[in-house]
């Protein structure tokens, strides 16, 4: 496996941290006024996905992780087991329950969604930034609400429980930001 | 072509350049006011500094008298020069100049900066502070300076005397700060005492006024006398405003033979972590044997006295160019 010293990180670097895969998110140089030079290095443990400072000794050298993101549809779930292909190579992957994480309630069949792999298993299931998503449930709103003060509660498809606006009603498609978990407006039909 | 997409344009805005412009001639107007007078020094020199963290650049000369290319190095400071200078018997004198220092990049270090350096004989590194201190006030527009020892700033912030605190207690306090997995491989005591500073003292001092630290430890001497009445200590000080270092300086160390065996030290050290020795300046060494009159010297990091007097947060802010797109 590669090693990388401090002058090598920077954002989106995979490496071994307390045997966890991790993400470089930013490196800062901080020197005294003389002598040692240090990198502050805010990181994302990719599996806990607790974020923390490090600090190391300039031109120390840390084992890379060998992590990496790809595109792939999602399937279906058998309840144990997520599976998702390549729709080139028609290749399978199956995510546990650990890697899907919160995000199972974002899963759409057929949407790309980004694998990461380390040491060639999924530990985390990423789904696009918005995805469309059917209601199955909501109370019925007030009739001529457009403003969406307050909105309300809406189950959608996949489980997920968006904010919506007074005025959707049950059976219609909604687009929602996957990062906010937020309402972003009626799909585009 | 791709030249269309590069990044051309200055990293600081014109306007800000403006400003640098006017600084720099209200620091002339300074220092011309108290005749000190203003110098030149190579920037290309034979040899470079032994510190262990401090690494410079190097070119190779092909020339006359030259033929097989001879090594020589960009400045690290004009601190060498200077003090031939000085010993020459030029007086009091400054520098504006650029220094060179490899591997130092980030928000506050671009490798290649501007940098202010000033000796006055007969001063001593108190009286230098204030003088320091009278030039950050009219640049900066900042009250006047807090002074503290590193043993006091250690003690207050650290709860920690630098001075006698064995290796498990620097450990210890490290560990707190979050540094456990650092300090439990790490056995050399200064760069422990430097790695709490950073992140334990820095962050709390010179956050309203600037802030002088004095009396480093002896073994952060660099080229610094030591205190006659307390050799645990070094007559160096730095000064700090807003988690910014500023300057560094020294009640100047004028023993040729202490400074040989500092230097000596430094290659030592350099050897047992397995960094390449540098070669000892020898003209320095026979500008101390002829005699440096007694004097303090101080190195002021410009770009970030700009930084701070125009509220700006990164180096790139202030330079025409930073490495990015140098």
């Amino acid at each position: 496996m590669a090693f990388y010293s401090t002058n090598e990180f920077k954002a989106g670097l995979k490496i071994m941290l307390d045997g966890e895969p991790c993400n470089v998110l930013e490196n800062e140089y901080v020197k005294p006024g003389k002598g040692q030079a240090f990198n502050r290095v805010k990181i994302r443990k990719l599996i806990s996905g607790k974020v923390l400072e490090k600090t190391f000794k300039s031109g120390d050298t840390v084992e890379g992780a060998d992590v990496m993101d790809i595109s792939l549809a999602y399937l279906y779930t058998d309840g144990e087991f997520w599976h998702f292909m390549n729709n080139d190579t028609f290749e399978q992957i199956a995510a546990d329950k650990a890697a899907v994480g919160d995000n199972l309630k974002w899963l759409v069949e057929n949407d790309p969604c980004t694998i990461t792999l380390w040491n060639g298993s999924p530990i985390t299931v990423t789904p696009p930034n918005f995805v469309e998503l059917q209601i199955t449930e909501t109370d019925p709103g007030l009739k001529g609400d457009t403003a969406g003060t307050g909105g309300k509660p809406a189950t959608c498809s996949t489980g997920a429980v968006v904010r919506v606006p007074l005025f959707i009603q049950t059976g219609e498609v909604i687009k929602v930001d996957t990062r906010s978990g937020e309402y972003v407006s009626r799909a585009q039909k | 072509m791709t030249s269309h997409s590069v990044h051309w344009q200055p990293t600081a805005d014109i306007e800000v350049l403006q400003k640098r412009a006017s600084m720099m001639r209200a620091i002339r107007d300074f220092f011309a006011k108290r005749d000190v007078w203003e110098v030149e020094t190579p920037n290309l020199s034979s040899a470079t500094v032994t510190d262990e963290h401090l690494q410079g650049f190097s070119t190779v000369f092909v020339g006359p008298g030259a033929a097989a290319g001879r090594t020589l190095y960009l400045q690290t400071s004009p601190e060498y020069a200077m003090k031939r200078l000085l010993a020459a018997g030029s007086g009091a004198i400054y520098q504006i100049c650029k220094a060179y220092r490899n591997e130092e990049a980030g928000r506050r270090h671009n490798p290649e900066f501007t940098m202010l350096e000033w000796y006055r004989p007969g001063f001593d590194h108190f009286a230098l502070m204030q003088e320091l201190d009278e030039l950050i006030q009219s640049l900066c527009h900042t009250q006047p300076a807090d002074r503290i020892s590193y043993q006091q700033a250690c003690l207050e912030h650290l709860q920690l005397d630098p001075l006698s605190s064995n290796l498990e207690e620097l450990r210890e306090a490290a560990n707190k700060l979050g540094h456990g997995d650092l300090a439990a491989n790490e056995s050399d005591r200064d760069v422990l005492l430097q790695l709490l500073f950073c992140d334990g003292v820095e962050p709390h001092i010179g956050q309203v006024r600037p802030c002088f630290v004095y009396d480093f430890p002896a073994s952060q001497a660099s080229l610094a006398k030591l205190n006659p009445d307390d050799r645990r200590v070094a007559q160096r000080f730095e000064l700090y405003f807003r988690n910014l270092e500023l300057a560094n300086g020294f009640h100047e160390l004028d023993n040729a033979e202490e400074q040989l065996a500092r230097f000596e030290q430094d290659n030592l050290k350099r050897r047992q972590q397995g960094k390449a020795e540098k070669p000892i300046d020898p003209y320095l060494l026979g500008a101390l044997e002829a005699g440096l009159p007694p004097c303090a010297g101080v190195a002021v990091g410009l770009d970030r006295v700009f930084m701070l007097a125009l509220n700006k947060s990164q180096i790139r802010d202030v330079l025409s160019f930073d490495i990015g797109n140098a």
